[in-house]
């Protein structure tokens, strides 16, 4: 039996495994991104608006990129009080990482803003809050969405380390497959869509890229 | 609206004295123009007006309230505010950017697009132009933008900070052209900061000559800041040719003109060539055609009548009519004692009312 046909008796018996492993994946890669991207615009804004956070809030995003996932998992069951198979624990690591590469994107994006144009927004009536919202985040956008499509690709591979742990996700076909002594399909199935799964999710954030900032092409132009 | 200065002080933490105790009355309806050196606080004083900046002490009133008393954002809704490079919103099409204002200030979103579109064309735009983003448009034209975003919510106030000196100097005399024609219509009460005084000349009703330190050394009309400094920094600020540059204010109106006659006009052994009335040139003693340098109508300056004066081969600026038909000559020596008594009675007014300005 040659490895593809292996590869497509073993989606007939375990589809529906495989199925909602691919759902678990896309859940715990998606909602620390989510969660991260929303934190991280008022400590993006914080970095830019007060100097003095700027160095410690970043070189901490920096120190806490270094940890190790796996040790990460592994110490936060003790640090938040949860049982160790808790899904939580997956999603407060991947936030984590998450919000270590967006704020720095976010503070960037927001640096990046031309001081000229935000003078000219605060100089024609607009309050602090509106003008952020309406000027200061969609100018950042550019920058700050660039950064988003390495947080969500770089999750969508890190939570297949989440299966050493004994948590579902596109990881646990991996581990099965080297229980068995490397048998090759559900790691070969699991690899395949980890991919699958990346490309498409970046190339979302790339549409909506394009939808939410077109007026960044025709400047590039 | 007048703008008063009363004693107005910036200083900053460091010690820096950015304006010192400056009094200062806008008139309405009028272009005043601040100028001076970089950092004499020209751009602070502008400042004070919308609240971007607040003073130390003193105050700035705005028809006689003091814009202290007003909530920042509102009070600059009520106030236009053009900058250097226009600083328009990149990610928003031209016409919301010149919509933002009333927007902010409550105008239904679609009133308000409608209202941008005349706004557009009243400065010299297009309305196709406001589909585009403003990086999709020349210096020249986005700062076109800038004027007009500022005046869409009509305020009486308009404030420029350096409008043109991002522009080349053929843009910038289109634009400095556009404000005198769009202020001719609108006759807001305008404060425009520059560094160029040749600037401040062309646009100013009323100029405003900065001394470093935040001080101000003289505020006069430009002619007379031409003609009589109030001291060397002004002098020195007006910079050089400042008498044939005052002769742009004067009018060629008021000159004795010779006529031109029928059987011909022969002047320092040139003779005027007309053909159907319309000068075309000097003839020589040779029968050689000698080019006019130009002509001149009663509505142009004395500046213009002299310098046709001093291109002319014959000595002598040729008057037309409306038609392009010589009605006289104008010769140097006209043009120097017109000058001549120009300056002397000016001068003697300054020196019987003491200083001037």
């Amino acid at each position: 039996m040659t490895l593809w046909h292996q590869v497509l008796d073993y989606l007939s018996v375990n589809g529906e495994d495989v199925r909602s492993a691919v759902l678990q994946h896309l859940y715990l890669a998606l909602v620390p991104v989510v969660v991260a991207f929303v934190l991280s615009l008022p400590l993006g804004w914080a970095v830019v608006s007060y100097g003095w956070v700027r160095h410690p809030l970043l070189t901490l995003t920096s120190v806490v990129y270094t940890i190790p996932s796996l040790a990460l998992l592994l110490l936060l069951p003790g640090l938040l009080g949860t049982s160790i198979l808790d899904p939580f624990n997956v999603l407060v690591a991947l936030t984590v990482y998450s919000l270590a590469l967006l704020v720095r994107s976010t503070a960037d994006g927001l640096a990046a803003i031309d001081a000229s144009v935000v003078q000219a927004a605060t100089a024609m009536g607009y309050r602090p809050l509106r003008r952020w919202f309406a000027v200061d985040l969609p100018l950042s956008l550019p920058v700050v969405l660039a950064g988003l499509r390495v947080a969500v690709v770089s999750n969508v591979s890190m939570v297949s380390i989440a299966a050493l742990v004994g948590i579902g996700g596109l990881g646990q076909l991996f581990t099965r497959g080297f229980q068995l002594g490397f048998y090759m399909p559900p790691i070969l199935i699991g690899l395949v869509l980890s991919v699958a799964i990346a490309l498409v999710l970046d190339a979302l954030v790339v549409i909506a890229q394009r939808f939410v900032t077109p007026w960044a092409r025709v400047a590039a132009r | 609206m007048v703008i008063r200065f009363e004693s107005t002080t910036k200083q900053y933490p460091d010690g820096t004295v950015a304006v010192d105790a400056l009094d200062l009355t806008v008139p309405s309806g009028a272009i005043t123009v601040f100028v001076g050196p970089s950092g004499c606080g020209k751009t602070t004083s502008l400042r004070m007006i919308n609240r971007m900046i607040d003073p130390t002490s003193g105050r700035v009133l705005i028809d006689d309230v003091d814009v202290a008393s007003e909530r920042p954002a509102r009070l600059r809704r009520r106030i236009g505010y053009v900058i250097q490079h226009a600083g328009l919103f990149p990610h928003r099409t031209v016409v919301d950017n010149v919509a933002t204002v009333p927007v902010l200030s409550g105008t239904p979103r679609k009133e308000a697009r409608t209202r941008a579109y005349e706004l557009l064309e009243r400065v010299g735009l297009t309305a196709a132009m406001g589909d585009r983003y403003p990086a999709q448009l020349s210096g020249g034209q986005q700062q076109r933008v800038g004027v007009a975003r500022a005046l869409a919510a009509d305020p009486p106030v308009l404030l420029m900070d350096e409008p043109f000196s991002a522009v080349d100097p053929v843009v910038r005399h289109d634009l400095q052209a556009e404000l005198l024609r769009l202020q001719g219509e609108l006759g807001k009460t305008i404060v425009l900061v520059t560094h160029d005084i040749d600037e401040a000349i062309v646009l100013g009703d009323h100029v405003a000559v900065f001394a470093e330190g935040g001080r101000l050394a003289q505020f006069a009309p430009p002619e007379e800041l031409l003609a009589s400094p109030a001291d060397a920094f002004v002098a020195g600020f007006v910079g050089r040719d400042r008498g044939y540059r005052g002769l742009s204010f004067a009018t060629a109106a008021d000159l004795p003109v010779e006529p031109v006659t029928a059987e011909g006009t022969v002047v320092e052994g040139l003779a005027l060539v007309l053909d159907d009335g319309r000068p075309t040139g000097w003839r020589d003693p040779d029968g050689r055609l000698l080019p006019t340098e130009g002509t001149h109508t009663a509505d142009d300056s004395l500046r213009v009548v002299a310098d046709l004066a001093l291109l002319s081969p014959a000595g002598a600026a040729i008057r037309v009519d409306a038609a392009g038909r010589a009605v006289g000559l104008v010769r140097q020596t006209t043009v120097a004692d017109v000058v001549r008594q120009r300056q002397r009675s000016r001068l003697a007014v300054g020196a019987v009312g003491g200083s001037a300005g």
